[in-house]
């Protein structure tokens, strides 16, 4: 059986996602994958993703990945990653497309014209490094410093209905919510792969995780 | 609140950091995959690579490079230099790299910009312009390494490489790179204004007042060094203390 499978549908490169979870659990087989078989199989799963959330779902259900993705989301120890976040939600902005519907909620778009204290401008995407305010001590957060900063870079972000949902949240400028979980689901907006130690801390944790 | 990035640069040829000055005259810096671990550690926020020779022949070594310093080092690589056609960004991506900086080609061929940016997503695509003052408050692009002038104006063509889909501008001022006389602050001022997508500032950092001027005078959301960091003047964490100093948000 394999112990991390990463799902690939075809968007992006998983190289880095790949690199770092093989690099915090040396001993695990890790895999990427676009076959439904492998993720249904799989004793945990990772769900990443880059580029326009109406490609992404269009590649998803090109390649019959969308039923082991929703299985394995309600299943088994489960990691979204940015895009990976996003499509768990019911509706999204991007394209005006449905999500998964994993989770209740909509991913809506920063505003345009946003500017910070000084009145510079904030550039969208959002990208770069940012704090990170855990709501919760959930065990992903383990060993991890309050308000750590970890990479971004994104242009949507997520508006869960049930706020109970939340694990974390970071400025740009207002507060926008970067982490939910549910269960054995664990998704944040983030990208730990690229996060340095902060990041690898997380995805340790991850693999270790038995919820 | 988001921080202010800084980006050590890594100019590579024949497997080799060096660095020039007005992109000629190169000065041998070392190993680029030991270079990249000690800023990694330094506390760097992204690295670039340029393969500044990106001849056919020497394309290999800069995949071995990446692949190397991708399974140890952990943040942001963005990876230019003989970047012609959507496949050379898939193999860059394939290598490890996260961003891939396109220059010269996006003149000859704006639409690669789009193509790549539909198939691997505007987060990976970086437009990198070599800009030239040719008047008062105006620049013009240049390309194959500061040696071809275009005629196209650089803010005209910052937003039209916005539209097509780069995710973020490198704009190299070529009046002060290798100057260390500090950025053309007037020229980052005006693109980072004109645009919604980030500006990484480069060209010309001789001192840490230099990189927080970018900051704080050019309004760069990013920016960018190389002779600084490689011959051992300053560490990338001397540099963010400093830019702390003087108010700037960084990732400490």
């Amino acid at each position: 059986m394999v112990d991390v499978a990463i799902v690939d549908y075809g968007m992006g490169n998983l190289r880095s996602v790949e690199q770092a979870l093989r690099h915090v659990a040396p001993e695990a087989d890790v895999v990427v994958t676009d076959d439904a078989s492998v993720i249904e199989q799989a004793g945990r799963v990772v769900f990443p993703g880059q580029g326009a959330m109406p490609d992404c779902m269009r590649e998803l259900d090109a390649r019959g990945l969308r039923s082991a993705v929703i299985q394995a989301a309600k299943n088994k120890p489960f990691l979204g990653i940015c895009i990976g976040l996003q499509m768990l939600f019911e509706h999204s902005a991007e394209g005006d497309v449905a999500g998964l519907g994993v989770l209740r909620g909509q991913v809506l778009r920063f505003a345009a014209n946003m500017q910070d204290a000084r009145g510079n401008k904030l550039k969208v995407p959002h990208m770069g490094w940012n704090q990170v305010h855990h709501a919760t001590d959930h065990p992903l957060w383990d060993g991890i410093a309050q308000d750590a900063r970890f990479y971004f870079v994104h242009s949507y972000y997520v508006k869960p209905q049930d706020e109970t949902l939340i694990q974390a949240i970071s400025d740009y400028p207002q507060s926008f919510v970067c982490a939910v979980a549910q269960e054995n689901l664990f998704a944040v907006q983030f990208h730990p792969e690229k996060s340095q130690a902060a990041g690898l801390k997380l995805l340790q944790n991850f693999v270790q995780w038995n919820p | 609140m988001l921080a202010k990035r800084i980006i050590p640069c890594l100019d590579v040829t024949h497997g080799r950091v060096v660095k020039g000055v007005s992109f000629v005259e190169l000065r041998d810096a070392g190993d680029p995959v030991e270079i990249a671990r000690r800023y990694d550690e330094q506390g760097a926020d992204e690295l670039t690579f340029l393969d500044i020779t990106a001849s056919s022949d020497d394309r290999g070594i800069i995949f071995r490079i990446i692949e190397q310093v991708a399974s140890q080092v952990f943040i942001p690589l963005t990876v230019g230099g003989g970047v012609r056609e959507v496949i050379d960004v898939r193999n860059l991506l394939n290598a490890g790299a996260d961003k891939v900086s396109i220059n010269t080609s996006a003149v000859l061929n704006p639409q690669l910009v789009a193509d790549a940016a539909g198939r691997y997503g505007s987060q990976c695509i970086v437009v990198a312009i070599d800009a030239k003052q040719v008047a008062s408050g105006k620049w013009e692009v240049f390309t194959h390494g500061g040696r071809k002038a275009t005629g196209l104006d650089v803010v005209d063509w910052a937003k039209k490489m916005q539209v097509m889909g780069a995710g973020e501008i490198l704009l190299t001022s070529m009046d002060r790179d290798g100057q260390k006389n500090g950025f053309d602050l007037a020229l980052t001022r005006l693109v980072t204004d004109a645009l919604e997508i980030p500006v990484i500032a480069s060209g010309g950092v001789g001192n840490l007042q230099h990189l927080a001027d970018g900051v704080t005078q050019g309004g760069a959301d990013a920016v960018l060094a190389a002779s600084i960091f490689h011959f051992g003047e300053y560490t990338v964490a001397q540099a963010k203390q400093y830019m702390a100093t003087q108010g700037i948000e960084v990732r400490l």
